[in-house]
């Protein structure tokens, strides 16, 4: 069995986290104090290294953990290896391309994607090899797709889709008129969310099914319903991103009602899993078992954030501040993170269970400073955004200065635990890493 | 054996449903991104200019939604820029000498005259569309903002 190339995605993925976290410390350093490293590494490229790093880890590691679990989990007889290796070499030099394009300045496209445009062209060429191997490998030998089947089908087309209209500004229709512009740009982003949360959800029900040996769990009319429903929100919910752009106001109120259900789902899921879970199973499965339950609290506390901010009532005040960036951190961190290194582990533990048990301890530690720092790391944010929104609306001709004054203490107790993040993960992913690259050139 | 069979005849009708759910989910998607792209994003501006546009290529260049926003989009190192131009104390001028001198964690940016001018033709032109913080929003009990808008709809800009 030849299962390096998708190990080589995952690995990769690993290796982006870190240098995103990296990133991400050090541009908090320069927000504080604008001087550091200013000349070698200035704020807006880094920034960009930190942003497109940390997407590149949750893409990487969702698609290494699908062709993984496709071919070797499954043992299905992928129709191309050749694609799987090409998709592999394209991205690795892609993100070695996207890293010179952004520490060298040269840039050019928008937030999230601010590498040089021409280099979503290697992009999407990767996600169409995938759609090709994925759906002639699928299509043919599986009857009866299990939910996660759907959903990893339904990411990767709206992934490209989403890719392509991220870069709909290159045609006058658009880049002419700057409230269609601004409106669609969003409107992309939040989809590529929605997009890769399909991958990463999959996975989850994936991992789900598989610790407990129970098919039924992805095949239930419920299980369905859920997944029709994040596909719902996916494609009419971005709206809560631009509730302040004066589009028209029916843009708003579409997605105002089609509000953030797609969390509630894997709660509900997650929950009914380990209400069945039996004990026995429990202790083979221990480390992505109880990452996956932790993240339960995370999906309650993130959902209960993204219903409240997708008020416009609430939006209103909450837009443009530290508020939105707990937000999205608390679901790129406490959901997608927490379930794609449940992923990895869960991989890693068919690949050398021994050797993981062995490493069970230090694991555990890293998780539990994971959990804990992230919950400083949110609370730091929150406090932020609402001192800036206090600032903002209550009081009259607030200065910038001033406002940036006010919330610096909140940011330096974002700096210290995303510090201690940063070494929760290390404590987790370095041993990890070292069983991963042992099989990266089996 | 016969169970095995309603079984699978039962996931045969769950498929042709699920695909059936799925084929009206995109085709209404389709529709609605059309009115997006169209009816739903358009107003009485005129299209933006050139020189606009050659600075709107000069933000991405340099990045600089990595430190301001618009509309409340974009990083928070530095203040949102929406409307810069219209500010009292601040307009076309404050912006230019801000660009090529810093301020703080402002980077100092050397550009040329005809820079700095695409540079406010882009701005002035994000200050035409609206205003952020929309401090006239009527906020209403059922969770709606009314925004106060600044350009009218018409069908006749494209
Ligand atoms: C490294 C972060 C950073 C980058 C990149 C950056 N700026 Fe700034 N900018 C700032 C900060 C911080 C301020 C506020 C300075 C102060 O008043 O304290 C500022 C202020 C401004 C102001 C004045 C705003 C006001 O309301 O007073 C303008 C205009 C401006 N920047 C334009 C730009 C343009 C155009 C670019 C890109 C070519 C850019 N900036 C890139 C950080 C940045």
């Amino acid at each position: 069995m030849n299962k390096s190339f998708s190990i080589r995605f995952v690995s990769f993925g690993l290796l982006a986290l870190l240098i995103g976290m990296l990133a991400g410390i050090l541009i908090t350093i320069q927000y504080l104090n604008p001087g550091f490293l200013k000349a070698f590494l200035p704020f807006n490229h880094l920034r960009a290294v930190h942003v497109s790093s940390v997407v590149s880890w949750i893409i990487l590691s969702a698609v290494g953990s699908i062709y993984f679990y496709i071919e070797h989990d499954q043992n299905n007889k992928i129709f191309s290896k050749k694609l799987l290796q090409i998709h592999w070499y394209i991205y690795l030099f892609t993100g070695l391309a996207i890293l010179w394009s952004l520490f060298s300045g040269y840039m050019g496209g928008r937030e999230y994607l601010t590498f040089a445009p021409i280099l979503i062209i290697p992009i999407l060429a990767g996600w169409l090899l995938m759609s090709v191997n994925y759906f002639k490998t699928l299509l043919n030998q599986v009857k009866g797709w299990p939910v996660y089947y759907w959903m990893w089908g339904t990411g990767i087309v709206f992934m490209t889709y989403h890719l392509c209209e991220s870069n709909f500004w290159i045609f006058s229709h658009f880049r002419h008129h700057f409230i269609r512009d601004l409106t669609v740009q969003w409107k992309s982003y939040g989809s590529f969310v929605g997009s890769w949360n399909q991958l990463v959800y999959g996975i989850a029900i994936y991992l789900m099914a598989r610790l407990k040996g129970d098919e039924h769990i992805a095949k239930s009319k419920t299980v369905f319903f859920f997944y029709f429903l994040g596909l719902f929100n996916l494609m009419f919910g971005w709206a809560h991103h631009v509730y302040i752009v004066p589009n028209r106001p029916w843009i708003r109120m579409i997605a105002y009602a089609a509000s953030m259900t797609e969390w509630l789902v894997l709660g509900s899921l997650i929950l009914g899993w380990i209400r069945t879970f039996t004990k026995a199973e429990k202790q083979n499965n221990m480390l992505p078992f109880r990452f996956l339950v932790v993240t339960d609290i995370w999906i309650f506390l993130n959902v209960l954030l993204a219903i409240i901010i997708s008020i416009p009532a609430i939006n209103y005040y909450t837009h443009g501040t530290h508020i939105t960036v707990a937000h999205s951190m608390g679901t790129t961190i406490g959901i997608n993170t927490s379930i794609l290194l449940s992923s990895i582990m869960f991989i890693v533990s068919r690949l050398d269970a021994n050797c993981l048990r062995k490493r069970q301890k230090i694991i555990s530690i890293g998780m539990l400073l994971f959990n804990l720092s992230l919950f400083v790391f949110l609370a730091c944010l929150i406090l932020a955004g609402l001192k800036k929104s206090d600032m903002m609306y209550h009081q009259e001709a607030v200065y910038f200065a001033d406002m940036f004054k006010a919330i610096t203490l909140y940011i330096w107790g974002f700096l210290i635990a995303g510090i201690t993040l940063y070494i929760s993960i290390l404590l987790m992913t370095i041993p990890l890493f070292r069983i991963l690259l042992r099989n990266c050139r089996s | 054996m016969e169970n095995d069979k309603t079984h699978e005849q039962r996931n045969v009708v769950l498929t042709r449903q699920y695909r059936i759910i799925l084929f009206l989910l995109v085709a209404t998607f389709f529709i609605y991104n059309t009115a997006v792209y169209t009816i739903g994003t358009r107003n009485n501006l005129p299209p933006m200019s050139k020189k606009a546009m050659q600075g709107e290529l000069l933000w991405q260049k340099n990045n600089c939604t990595s430190c301001h926003q618009l509309y409340g989009l974009g990083g928070y190192l530095g203040p949102d820029l929406t409307n810069v131009i219209s500010a009292d104390g601040k307009g076309p001028n404050y912006v230019k000498a801000l660009m090529v001198s810093g301020i703080r964690a402002m980077p100092v940016f050397n550009f040329s005259k005809e820079e700095q001018d695409q540079i406010v033709a882009f701005l002035s032109c994000i200050d035409s569309t609206g205003y952020f913080p929309n401090h006239n929003a009527k906020l209403h009990f059922s969770g709606w903002v009314e925004l106060e808008y600044k350009t009218i709809y018409t069908e006749s800009n494209e």
